[in-house]
């Protein structure tokens, strides 16, 4: 609680402890008056100030100026109808500010908790000055500076480790609790916190320009984007407050001179008193400030599952996805060549790998090096004589001094080398030695180890379509989406027929489901900004994509995908419970105050009362579950 | 130009209500007030000088709520 909070319990509580002695103690007359005129004001003399001041700024009709309006009211007929029934009005006040102090600790209890949790701004950094460390502010380090990280410290700026091996917890970023290695020569992002050995990192960036950087702004700009639901609200009060204010007062005039005209009592004490009951159910104060708090819960929610929602109307957008659209390469499939198998192979496997490692040795083509690293050794060069690059076809050298061949099924062709075909989706390599087939070597991308629960997990999420792009070979990518259940696969595509295809599906689509494109960022920026919703993956040091993309989950792990979604989906439909309560019960309150069967005490309960349950709910929203993995 | 601020407001509508004074102000570009994580962030016109206009900005928004600080 800050000092403000307390000030205002301090006059809850003696306001409260007076109202029970004056209520034991009998008084009459103007003693009675002046003392509960007194509590009156310590509790309400705020709320009267502000009152008065919105009056002589013209801006009338805010809660306050209800709240004053309706205490005063009550007061003055208490006075004037001598029933000498004080509680009343000093009632509504204490509630109202008994549900502001709750609201105010609440909000700021939920700000300070997701504040905390995304609190990986570094504060300093360590810079070695004649072999001693020195701390400075991080945004003074100049790049390419060699800062150290201790073990417990936070990296302040990302760059590459120079010396040292530690691992890494990058859970604030990510969300992923399985700490990550590092050695020298490996990126290093600034927000990880390092824990294990100490680090020495040479700096690539400026620490306006560092990763954690970027997140701050991101989240920190992320809830000025307003969704429907909060435009919605803001309008809504706009409208409400006044319409409210006539309609009491309609209520209090409009009856009793019908009932002067047909000959009947007029009853004014009656109908002003409903009048007033009426003003303090309809204070708009659960929808004003549950609605904003749901989509900021949510959106903190998601941040610290290492998924950053640029705005609440993509969290919005988020929930009504039913298209789903991926890119192949990086996103389900890990984006990387390696050797899944040797086939038909005359002689052992290993030795087959060998000859083809040592044979392939000079190329840095990316098939090369899965076979180099699928061999596991360094390949000694001195082995290898007559390396001949047969372009587009493949290599033939001599190991050991035997002739090997390693290509396609071209190379075997020219050498005249009967072969086997493959089956399998991939690329393959065929291995001839001393001119008679060795067999081949299978390579290809391989698919995520979550790739298949994520998709199956989006459906069980209400994605009713899910599509796959790719610049592949058709062969490839339809087993890729055979295997991962995937309803259409568009293959064989450049970059530009991504975005027409996107185009297609995006008028194809009923007009209130959203379409998502899900890629990893690098060369897929015109189809992120497409589609309605663009989400990147594993986006740890890649700006452009944190530029294009509307959700970028920090992590390459698919399952990020559904767990986005299963968030906004509980995000909105707190919101959505949220507006429905609280208009339901306010509707039904005033129905029944200008029917005459609410009092005042009633009508402040109705008000606080759900006030405090809206709130209640929107803080559900900050907690959030894994997608169950079925 | 954009600067943003570090504000203390109670209310969410008072929020609303100090972004909507805050756009009128000549010399205000746009202005976004961020009430959950509690900054206003004001793009300035070019040529402006932020200080004279923060302080403009200040009374309006106190004038609108009262109870609302605005850290220059």
């Amino acid at each position: 609680m800050n000092r403000k909070q307390k000030k205002m319990l301090a006059r809850i509580l003696i306001t409260a402890a007076m109202l029970v002695a004056l209520s034991l103690i009998p008084l009459r007359g103007w003693l009675r008056l002046t003392l509960y005129l007194l509590v009156y004001l310590l509790i309400g003399y705020d709320i009267l100030r502000k009152a008065g001041r919105g009056i002589l700024n013209r801006r009338m009709f805010d809660e306050n100026f209800l709240m004053a309006l309706a205490t005063v009211g009550a007061f003055a007929l208490a006075i004037y109808d001598r029933s000498g029934d004080y509680n009343e009005a000093i009632a509504v006040m204490l509630f109202y500010q008994i549900g502001e102090l709750f609201q105010s600790y609440a909000v700021g209890k939920s700000r300070s908790s997701i504040t905390a949790l995304m609190d990986i701004r570094p504060n300093y950094a360590n810079i070695e000055r004649a072999g001693a460390l020195v701390r400075v502010e991080p945004d003074t380090v100049a790049v390419g500076s060699v800062i150290v990280v201790q073990p417990g410290e936070k990296v302040p700026l990302d760059g590459v480790v120079s010396e040292g091996c530690s691992s890494l917890n990058t859970s604030a970023l990510t969300g992923e609790s399985l700490p990550r290695d590092v050695r020298p020569g490996d990126e290093i992002i600034s927000g990880c916190i390092n824990l294990s050995g100490l680090l020495k990192v040479r700096t690539t960036k400026e620490f306006g320009a560092s990763t954690v950087s970027k997140i701050l702004e991101l989240v920190e700009n992320s809830s000025s984007r307003k969704s429907r639901p909060e435009d919605f609200i803001s309008r809504f009060a706009r409208i409400y407050t006044p319409a409210v204010c006539y309609c009491a007062l309609a209520l209090a005039l409009l009856p009793p001179l019908v009932r002067l005209l047909l000959g009947l009592p007029a009853g004014w004490e009656d109908w002003i008193y409903r009048a007033l009951t009426f003003l303090v159910i309809s204070c708009p104060c659960a929808l004003v400030i549950s609605i904003p708090l749901s989509f900021f819960a949510g959106l903190g929610c998601a941040s610290r599952e290492g998924i950053l929602i640029k705005g609440s109307n993509y969290l919005e957008a988020l929930a009504q996805t039913k298209y789903l659209v991926f890119d192949k390469t990086g996103t389900l499939t890990q984006g990387e060549f390696a050797v899944r198998g040797v086939h038909h192979s005359a002689i052992p496997e290993e030795k087959l790998l060998e000859y083809a490692a040592l044979a392939e040795c000079a190329s840095s083509h990316p098939i090369s090096r899965s076979i180099q690293t699928a061999y596991g050794k360094t390949p000694e060069r001195s082995r290898v004589t007559e390396i001949e690059e047969q372009s587009g076809h493949g290599v033939t050298a001599r190991v050991d001094g035997v002739a090997v061949a390693a290509g396609n099924g071209k190379l075997m062709q020219k050498l005249g080398v009967d072969y086997v075909e493959c089956h399998s989706a991939g690329t393959v390599v065929h291995v001839a030695v001393d001119g008679t087939y060795a067999g081949h070597i299978l390579i290809s991308d391989s698919i995520k180890p979550d790739a298949k629960a994520a998709v199956s997990a989006l459906k069980a999420e209400g994605v009713t379509r899910t599509v796959m792009l790719t610049g592949d070979r058709k062969r490839t990518a339809d087993e890729v989406a055979a295997a991962l259940d995937i309803d259409t696969v568009y293959s064989e595509l450049l970059p530009a027929d991504k975005v027409e295809r996107v185009e297609e599906l995006l008028a194809e689509k009923p007009p209130r489901a959203r379409l998502a494109f899900v890629g990893d960022g690098i060369n897929d920026a015109p189809v992120l900004t497409r589609a309605d919703i663009g989400i990147a993956m594993g986006a740890m040091g890649a700006d452009a994509a944190i530029e294009a993309a509307d959700v970028v989950l920090m992590d390459d792990d698919p399952m990020q995908i559904p767990k986005a979604i299963r968030i906004s989906r509980k995000c909105l439909r707190i919101v959505y419970e949220n507006i429905g309560f609280s208009l339901v019960i306010k509707f039904a309150c005033l129905v029944l105050g200008a029917l005459g069967l609410a009092n005042m005490w009633l009508a402040i309960f109705a008000d606080v009362g759900v006030m405090v349950l809206a709130v209640l709910n929107a803080i559900r929203a900050l907690r959030c579950r894994a997608p169950r993995r079925s | 130009m954009k600067k943003t601020y570090k504000i203390e407001v109670d209310c969410a509508n008072c929020a609303n209500l100090m972004e909507a004074e805050t756009k009128k102000i000549s010399g205000v570009a746009n202005a976004v007030v961020n009430f959950m994580t509690q900054k206003m962030t004001v793009e300035f016109a070019d040529g402006e000088d932020e200080k004279a206009v923060m302080k403009s900005v200040r009374k309006a928004c106190k004038r609108v709520e009262p109870d609302c600080e605005i850290e220059l």
